[in-house]
C-alpha cells in the first residue's frame, strides 16, 4: 500500500471498514444474551426476597440458624455476659474495628444476626465454640467473639451482617 | 489440493511456534492460500452455512443444559422455567430449536447440491460417505434433542421410533428394552437420551472435520464438474470464497431469524406443550418435517420388518451412490436426462415428506407406495442406465472457459429454482400441520388480536380482564402452575404495579412448610409464588369432573391448534400466523350448543361445543352473560369475556412476546443493513477476480 492511498482511503477500504465495523459490532451484540443468561433467572431473584423469622422460640443462650438467599444466616440470643464481653473490649484489639452497637439494633442489643460465611475461604463456622464464646471456623482456625467480629486467624473481616429489621419485639425481616 | 503451505511467518514468536507445532501454517494453507474453483455458485455457500449451524447449535445446546432438567417429572417444566425466567432463555431456546430445522434444511440443500452436480464421483467417495455419516448422526442427535422437552410429542415419538427396533427378528424385545433402560420409555430412557444428546453434536463435529479434510484432500468439485488444470481456474479461499460464504450466511440468518423471532412454534407442534402423559397418545404422531419422507416410506410398507428395512435402506442407499451412478459426468448441467430425473427425485422427496405429515389411509399410503417405488427406482434402475445410454452435452473446456461462457448470461434459473425450492419446501413444512384434518372439527373464525404480527403487543386492559376472568371463573377447576404473581408486574405483561402485585398475591392461601414441628400450613401468597392449584392432585381433579382432569391453562394457547389448510399455511409463513391458540379458546368458549344439531347424541355427563374436537365436551359451559363486571366499563357478554380469557392465556403461554418482537425488529434491521454491505463488499472483492 503506498503512501497516497494511506493519505487518501477510497471508498473500497470505506467499505470494508464499514463492513467490517458493523460485523464486529453484531458479533459483540450477540454475545450478549450468552452471557447475560449465566446470572441468577427471575425465579431465584424472586425467591431472594425478604422473609420474617420469629424469634419468640429462641431463648437466651440460645441460637437458630434460618437461610436467606441460599445463606445461612444465624440469630443468636445472647446473654447479658456475653453482650458485656463484647461491648467492653477496646477497639484498638480488634483486626477489623467495629463496635457491637453498631452490628446490632438499638433496644434489641441481646440479639446477633450475621450472615454465617466464614469471611476467609467460606466456609460455616460453628456457634458457641472458640475462645471468644462466639464463633470457631474449623476450616483454618478462624475465631469470631459473640459480636461476630473477627478476633484471630486467618480471615479478614467480621461476619456481615445482613440486611434486617424488627417487625416487633420477637419478630425480624430479613432482606 | 492444499500442497505445502507458502506461508512464510515474520514475526520471531510466531517462527518459534511454526517450528515446534505449524498450526499457522495448517490454517493459512487451508482456509487462506487454498485454491477454490472460481466458478463456484451460491449452492456451495451451504457448506460454510452448516459449520454456522454446528457451532450455533452446540453453543446455545451447552447454555440449555445449564438450565435443564433431565428428569421424567422436571424436564418439561425446566424447559418452560427457562423460557420464562432465564434472562434471554426464550431466545436460547428458539435458536436452539428453530436451530435444528434450520440445520437440516441447509443440510438438504447441501446434500441435493452435491447430487445435482455429481460431486460423490471419484475421487470424493470418501467425501461423500462421510457427509452421509454425518447426516445420520445429525438425524440420530435431533431424534434425541426432539425428546428431551418431554412433551407428548418427545414422549411417542421415543416411543415410535425406538420401537422401530422391535422389528429386529429374535432380538427385538431386549434390543429395545436395552434402549429404554425399562419396560417402557421412561425416566432412564430420558437421561441417557440427553447423555447422548450431548455426545452426538462433538462426534459430528469430528467427522466433519474429517469432511474437510477430504475435501481439501480432493478438492472441491463445481458446476461444471471438471477439475481445474490451471491457476487461472482457481482463487484463493481467502477473501474470495471467505467473504462469499458470509454473505451467504448473512442471507440464511435472515431467514433464520425469522423463525427465532416472529415464527417460532410454526415448524413445532403444539402436542408437544402437553406435558408428556404414557396413558394417551396423541391423535396423529408426526415427527419433525426433516424425518417426514423416510416416515412415509416406512409407512407405506405393510410389513414390520420390512418396512423398517425399507426406511433404514433409504439412506443407506445413498452410501452406494458413487458406485451407482458411474456416469463419467459429473455435473447435470450436460447431463440433459439425468437433470430431469433429479428434479423428479427432488419432488418425490417433498411429496413423500408431505405424505409423512398425512393420515396413514386412503389415496395417501397409495400415493406413498408409489412414490416409495419411485424413490428406490432413482438409485437402483434411473442412475445405473443413464450412466449407460445418456449421451452429455461437450463439457467446457476447463473452469476459466465455464466463467468466460457464463459472464453477460442471466442468472435467473439460479432465482427461479431457489423460489420453487422455497414454495416447495414451505408447501412441504405447511404439510405437517394438515394430520389433523381428518377430525371433524370446525374451524374457529380468526379475531384480529392486537398481539399478532411483527409489531403486536399485548392489550394491557384485555390482559386485566382476561385475568379477573380466570380468577373469579376458570380457576375453580383449572390450575395456572406456571406463572407467578410476580409475573403480573413484569414488562410486556398485564402492567401491574410490584405492589399490586404483592396485594393479588396476598389474596391467595399458599400452602406452605413443613415447619419446625414438621406440619404444613397456610400463608398468604407471596409474589414469588405460582397460582395454587385448585386440586391437590390429578387424581383429585379427575374424580371431581366426572373423569377428566381438566387441563392447566398455563400454555393452552399454545397447545392447542387446528388445521389451516392449503394455501393457508403458506401464507402464513409470510404474515406471521401464529393465533390458532387464541382463535380456538376464543371460539370454544363461545362454542357450547344446549341442543347438538340433529343425528349427534352427547353421552351422558357431557355438553355439545361447536369447535371441541369430537364435540363432546366434559366441561359445561363455563361462562354466562354478566358472570363477570368489569371497572373498565367493557361490556359483561361472553364473547367479551372469551376474548379477554384468550388474550390473557396467549400471554400466559408466551410472557415474553414482546421483548422477541421487539428484539426480533432490531436483529432484523441489523441483519439487512449486515447483508446489504456484505454484499457490496462481495462484488468489491471479486470484482479483482474477474
Ligand atoms: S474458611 Fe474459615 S478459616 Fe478458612
Amino acid at each position: 500500500m503506498t503512501a497516497s492511498t494511506v493519505d487518501h482511503p477510497t471508498r473500497r477500504d470505506f467499505l470494508f471498514v464499514a463492513t467490517g465495523a458493523v460485523a464486529a459490532v453484531g458479533g459483540v451484540a450477540t454475545l450478549w444474551p450468552f452471557i447475560s443468561q449465566m446470572n441468577p433467572d427471575a425465579s431465584t431473584i424472586a425467591a431472594g426476597a425478604p422473609i420474617e423469622v420469629d424469634l419468640s422460640p429462641v431463648a437466651e443462650g440460645q441460637d437458630i440458624k434460618v437461610f436467606w438467599r441460599g445463606k445461612p444466616i444465624y440469630i443468636s440470643h445472647r446473654t447479658k455476659k456475653q453482650v458485656e464481653e463484647v461491648r467492653s473490649v477496646p477497639l484498638s484489639n480488634l483486626p477489623d474495628p467495629a463496635t457491637d452497637q453498631s452490628r446490632t439494633k438499638d433496644g434489641h442489643e441481646q440479639w446477633l444476626v450475621v450472615i454465617g460465611i466464614c469471611t476467609h475461604l467460606g466456609c460455616i463456622p460453628i456457634a458457641h465454640e472458640g475462645n471468644y464464646d462466639g464463633f470457631f471456623c474449623p476450616c483454618h482456625g478462624s475465631q469470631y467473639d459473640a459480636s461476630g467480629r473477627i478476633r484471630q486467624g486467618p480471615a479478614p473481616l467480621n461476619l456481615p451482617v445482613p440486611p434486617y429489621q424488627f417487625v416487633s419485639d420477637t419478630k425480624i425481616q430479613i432482606g | 489440493m492444499s500442497g505445502p503451505s507458502d506461508y512464510q511467518p515474520s514475526h520471531p514468536a510466531v517462527k518459534w511456534l511454526e517450528q515446534r507445532l505449524p498450526i499457522i501454517s495448517l490454517v493459512h494453507s487451508s482456509f487462506v492460500a487454498y485454491p477454490t474453483p472460481r466458478n463456484l455458485n451460491y449452492w456451495w455457500t451451504f457448506g460454510a452455512i452448516l459449520s454456522i449451524m454446528l457451532g450455533v447449535q452446540i453453543v446455545t445446546g451447552i447454555i440449555l443444559a445449564m438450565h435443564y432438567t433431565p428428569h421424567a417429572d422436571l424436564a418439561f417444566r425446566s424447559v418452560e422455567l427457562i423460557v420464562r425466567d432465564v434472562n434471554y432463555g426464550w431466545l436460547l431456546r428458539n435458536m436452539h430449536a428453530a436451530g435444528a430445522s434450520m440445520f437440516f434444511f441447509a443440510v438438504y440443500i447441501h446434500m441435493f447440491r452435491g447430487l445435482y452436480y455429481g460431486s460423490y464421483k471419484a475421487p470424493r467417495e470418501v467425501l461423500w460417505i462421510l457427509g452421509v455419516i454425518i447426516y445420520l448422526l445429525m438425524m440420530a442427535t435431533g431424534f434425541m434433542g426432539y425428546v428431551l422437552p418431554w412433551g407428548q410429542m418427545s414422549f411417542w415419538g421415543a416411543t415410535v421410533i425406538t420401537n422401530l427396533f422391535s422389528a429386529v427378528p429374535y432380538f427385538g424385545e431386549s434390543i429395545v428394552t436395552l434402549l429404554w433402560g425399562g419396560y417402557s420409555v421412561g425416566n432412564p430412557t430420558l437421561n441417557r437420551f440427553f447423555s447422548l444428546h450431548y455426545l452426538l453434536p462433538f462426534l459430528i463435529a469430528g467427522v466433519v472435520v474429517l469432511h474437510v479434510w477430504a475435501l481439501h484432500v480432493v478438492g472441491q468439485n463445481n458446476p461444471a464438474g471438471v477439475e481445474p488444470k490451471t491457476e487461472k481456474d482457481m482463487v484463493p479461499f481467502t477473501p474470495y470464497a471467505t467473504i462469499k460464504d458470509f454473505f451467504g450466511v448473512s442471507c440464511f440468518l435472515i431467514l433464520y431469524s425469522w423463525f427465532i423471532f416472529y415464527m417460532p412454534n410454526y415448524l413445532g407442534d403444539a402436542d408437544n406443550y402437553i406435558p408428556a402423559n404414557p396413558g394417551v397418545t396423541p391423535a396423529h404422531i408426526v415427527p419433525e418435517w426433516y424425518y417426514l419422507p423416510f416416515y412415509a416410506i416406512l409407512r407405506s410398507i405393510p410389513n414390520k420388518l420390512a418396512g423398517v428395512i425399507a426406511m433404514f435402506s433409504a439412506i443407506i442407499v445413498l452410501v452406494f451412490l458413487p458406485w451407482l451412478d458411474s456416469a463419467k459426468t459429473r455435473s447435470n448441467k450436460y447431463r440433459p436426462l439425468a437433470k430431469q430425473f433429479f428434479w423428479i427425485f427432488v419432488i418425490t422427496c417433498i411429496l413423500l415428506g408431505y405424505l409423512g405429515a398425512q393420515p396413514p389411509e386412503g389415496i395417501y399410503v397409495i400415493a406413498g407406495r408409489i412414490l416409495t417405488i419411485v424413490y428406490f427406482a432413482y438409485f437402483l434402475i434411473v442412475l445405473p442406465l443413464l450412466a449407460r445410454i445418456e449421451k452429455p452435452r461437450p463439457l467446457p473446456n476447463s473452469i476459466a472457459d465455464d466463467v468466460l461462457a457464463k459472464t453477460g448470461r442471466a442468472t435467473a434459473p439460479m432465482v427461479s429454482t431457489l423460489i420453487a425450492l422455497f414454495v416447495a419446501s414451505t408447501l412441504f413444512v405447511g404439510g405437517t400441520g394438515q394430520a389433523r384434518a381428518a377430525e371433524n372439527q370446525e374451524t374457529p373464525p380468526s379475531l384480529s388480536w392486537s398481539f399478532a404480527g411483527p409489531f403486536g403487543t399485548y392489550d394491557r386492559g384485555a390482559l386485566q380482564r382476561g385475568l379477573k376472568v380466570y380468577k373469579e371463573v376458570c380457576s375453580n377447576c383449572h390450575s395456572l402452575s406456571y406463572v407467578a404473581f410476580r409475573n403480573l408486574s413484569e414488562p410486556g405483561g398485564p402492567g401491574y404495579s410490584p405492589a399490586q402485585a404483592a396485594a393479588f398475591a396476598a389474596d391467595y392461601k399458599i400452602k406452605d412448610g413443613p415447619n419446625d414441628a414438621g406440619d404444613m400450613f397456610e400463608r398468604p401468597g407471596r409474589v414469588a409464588d405460582y397460582f395454587p392449584s385448585p386440586f391437590p392432585n390429578e387424581q383429585a381433579a379427575r374424580a371431581a369432573n366426572g373423569g377428566a382432569a381438566p387441563p392447566d391453562l398455563s400454555l393452552i394457547a399454545k397447545a392447542r391448534s387446528y388445521e389451516r389448510g392449503f394455501p393457508w399455511f403458506i401464507f402464513d409463513f409470510f404474515t406471521q400466523f401464529q393465533e390458532q391458540g387464541p382463535n380456538y379458546v376464543a371460539a370454544l368458549m363461545q362454542g357450547f350448543e344446549s341442543t347438538p344439531p340433529a343425528g349427534v347424541t352427547i353421552p351422558e355427563g357431557s355438553y355439545y361445543n361447536k369447535y371441541f374436537p369430537g364435540h363432546a365436551i366434559k366441561m359445561p359451559p363455563p361462562l354466562s352473560d354478566g358472570q363477570v363486571t368489569f371497572d373498565d366499563g367493557s361490556p359483561a357478554t361472553v364473547q367479551q369475556y372469551a376474548r379477554d380469557v384468550a388474550t390473557f392465556l396467549m400471554w400466559t403461554a408466551e410472557p415474553h412476546m414482546e421483548a422477541r418482537k421487539r428484539l426480533g425488529y432490531q436483529v432484523f434491521v441489523f441483519l439487512i443493513i449486515f447483508a446489504g454491505l456484505m454484499y457490496f463488499t462481495k462484488k468489491r472483492v471479486w470484482a479483482a477476480a474477474h
